[in-house]
């Protein structure tokens, strides 16, 4: 049994045959992994050791490198507050005090019921558009504490 | 996604289909789309070349080198494949231009990356889009394979007898990546760390088969200089800083966004006219005026026209065409403090000084702000910084130190205040800082 779905073990299969060497694909196929599993389980790091001809160690290495990859499963919805200088500039540390404070949780913290994260991250390329935050992949621009509020709460509701 | 502005000021050339539907094919099509690709097959690659050398377009990713002659590097002939390599890992701080493009024009990139395949005699080409950007790796997927729908990539394109392939590739979070010996080695699925040079990528690049790497902005802007003519480009901004840029206003501007200017334009009047000036009635304190890794510019510097040679001229970069704009209410230290923060943490600790550079001078600049600063550090950030520039692989060691230096020569006067109003003078404006003892 491999830990992820078939059809992304064939889209993986198909999308290796495009390079040169059989790693060269590992990256992108971190992320969907974990897309898909919502983290790298040691499962997932033996099955694309395997996959792409590498030992365990060294895509544990890899995986270190990628600041979007993670070990630890995470809340259904990750919410990242950029922080950086543009978003600061226009109320980003308030705002990322407002999620600490409305979630009842830190940086890198998950809510006891597992439907949120939260992360500080630096520049997700929003800055004409601050204070900016995604969630899991999507942006959310121009925030407002109030805004922020309304956008938890449709993540809320969506469940 | 992201809202699009407009001035009357504006040059639209890469943002012409802005807002048009330009994503998909056949409205791509309709707007003069791989026209110009099918014009460089006609005219050869010594034609293409000779055109960009003449449209004197430089690297928009920060560099500013000039694409003909980047280009005119790679060997003629080669034993191992020869790549085109398109850096969409844009991450530098006051950096979203390339989001626009690739949501709004995705094919313009795609036929840039076929016209430079076509000058260097590549057969494929990548196009690396940074992981948080994935609903612009979609409509990147989606763009590729109704190209090849049309038949304009794969087997004998064209008509022409040439195969040529365009894939998409995606990150998963690093800085590091957009440098463009680290992007080759995360492309060929390995951690970001980046290549000693030489050899440089157009002899030895990815798989080690010459590559020629450009960013989104200079490889969507080459169906434009194919179409138009290089002179036509070139006229448009001022000498050797051919064409226009998206410049992304950020900061403490009324009417901040991604504008598309000529190269060449004042900057005090971009953040007066084209930004609509400073919010809340404040005053411009400084600007930033190529992203977060370029030397700062005070307020009374700014009468300077926005291309390459004339901010290297004042002492700083055009950098990656983000303009960030401080207001006077604006703390330097702890502005220092968060672009420092920034580098610390996207240090991949390949290069010493680089990796122990970055990390104590975050560790200063925290305490420093947080009222803890002794007046001799004021001379040690300044020295740590100095043992950072030009000491790395790649250039992240000079952007985490060009910032601080540039900060403690223009503003010493401001870190100095922080020892006198301890912890920071500019708390009333909104700094909340919890203070720590003094050390000395």
């Amino acid at each position: 049994m491999i830990p992820v779905s078939e059809q992304l073990d064939r889209f993986f299969t198909e999308k290796m045959k495009d390079y040169p060497t059989q790693r060269s694909f590992l990256v992108p196929m971190l992320l969907y992994t974990q897309d898909e599993l919502g983290y790298l389980s040691e499962e997932a790091i033996a099955y694309l050791a395997h996959k792409v001809g590498l030992s365990e160690l060294e895509v544990r290495n890899v995986i270190s490198y990628y600041s979007m990859l993670t070990t630890k499963p995470r809340g259904r919805y990750n919410v990242q507050v950029c922080t950086n200088i543009c978003c600061q500039l226009r109320g980003a540390e308030e705002l990322f005090e407002h999620c600490k404070q409305r979630l009842g949780i830190g940086h890198k913290g998950t809510t006891a019921d597992g439907q949120f994260s939260l992360e500080e991250v630096e520049c997700i390329g929003a800055c004409s558009w601050a204070p900016a935050a995604q969630v899991n992949y999507e942006f959310h621009e121009n925030l407002t504490p109030e805004k922020m509020d309304e956008v938890l709460e449709q993540y809320r509701r969506h469940g | 996604m992201a809202d699009l502005v407009s001035h009357p000021d504006e040059v639209k050339v890469v943002s012409r289909r802005f807002g048009k539907g330009a994503a998909a094919i056949d409205r791509y099509l309709e707007l003069d789309g791989y026209k110009a690709v099918q014009k460089a097959l006609q005219q050869g690659p010594e034609w293409i070349v000779n055109e960009m050398k003449a449209s004197s377009l430089r690297g928009r990713g920060g560099a500013g080198f000039p694409t003909g002659m980047k280009w005119s590097f790679v060997p003629k002939e080669s034993a191992k494949p020869k790549y085109v390599l398109c850096n969409g890992d844009e991450s530098e701080p006051g950096t979203c231009k390339d989001r626009l493009i690739l949501e709004h024009d995705p094919h313009a990139v795609i036929e840039g990356v076929m016209i430079a395949a076509l000058a260097v005699g590549a057969k494929t080409g990548f196009i690396y889009i940074r992981g948080e950007y994935r609903y612009l790796v979609d409509i990147m997927r989606k763009a590729i394979a109704e190209a090849y729908g049309k038949g304009f990539l794969g087997k004998n394109i064209f008509g022409s007898g040439m195969d040529l392939d365009v894939r998409w590739h995606t990150g998963a979070g690093a800085y590091e990546v957009g440098e463009e010996s680290a992007l080759m080695e995360s492309l060929e699925g390995k951690r970001g760390n980046p290549r000693i040079r030489p050899p440089f990528p157009a002899v030895v690049g990815l798989w080690g088969g010459p590559t020629v790497i450009n960013n989104v902005e200079t490889l969507a802007s080459v169906p434009h200089v194919v179409l138009g003519g290089g002179e036509w480009y070139a006229n448009l901004g001022t000498p050797k800083n051919g064409g226009t840029r998206l410049f992304c206003l950020s900061g403490h501007v009324e009417r901040p966004g991604v504008y598309e200017l000529p190269l060449g334009y004042n900057l005090r009047k971009m953040i007066d006219e084209v930004g609509g000036g400073i919010w809340k009635g404040h005053k411009l304190k400084a600007v930033v005026p190529g992203g977060s890794s370029v030397p700062i510019l005070k307020a009374d510097e700014i009468d300077l026209a926005m291309d390459f040679d004339t901010l290297m001229k004042a002492g700083t970069f055009l950098g990656s065409g983000g303009v960030i704009i401080l207001d006077d209410h604006t703390c330097i230290v702890k502005f220092c403090l968060r672009t420092t923060q920034f580098y610390q943490h996207e240090s991949c600790g390949w290069c010493i000084p680089c990796r122990e550079g970055t990390d104590w001078m975050k560790k200063t600049l925290v305490r420093f702000h947080a009222g803890g600063g002794i007046r001799r550090d004021i001379d040690n950030l300044n020295y740590l910084a100095e043992n950072m520039l030009g000491r790395t692989f790649c250039p992240l060691g000079d952007a985490a130190a060009m910032p601080v230096m540039s900060m403690i020569k223009k503003f010493r006067e401001e870190f100095e205040a922080h020892l006198e109003g301890r912890p920071c003078p500019f708390e009333a404006y909104g700094a909340a800082v919890e203070q720590v003892p003094v050390l000395a």
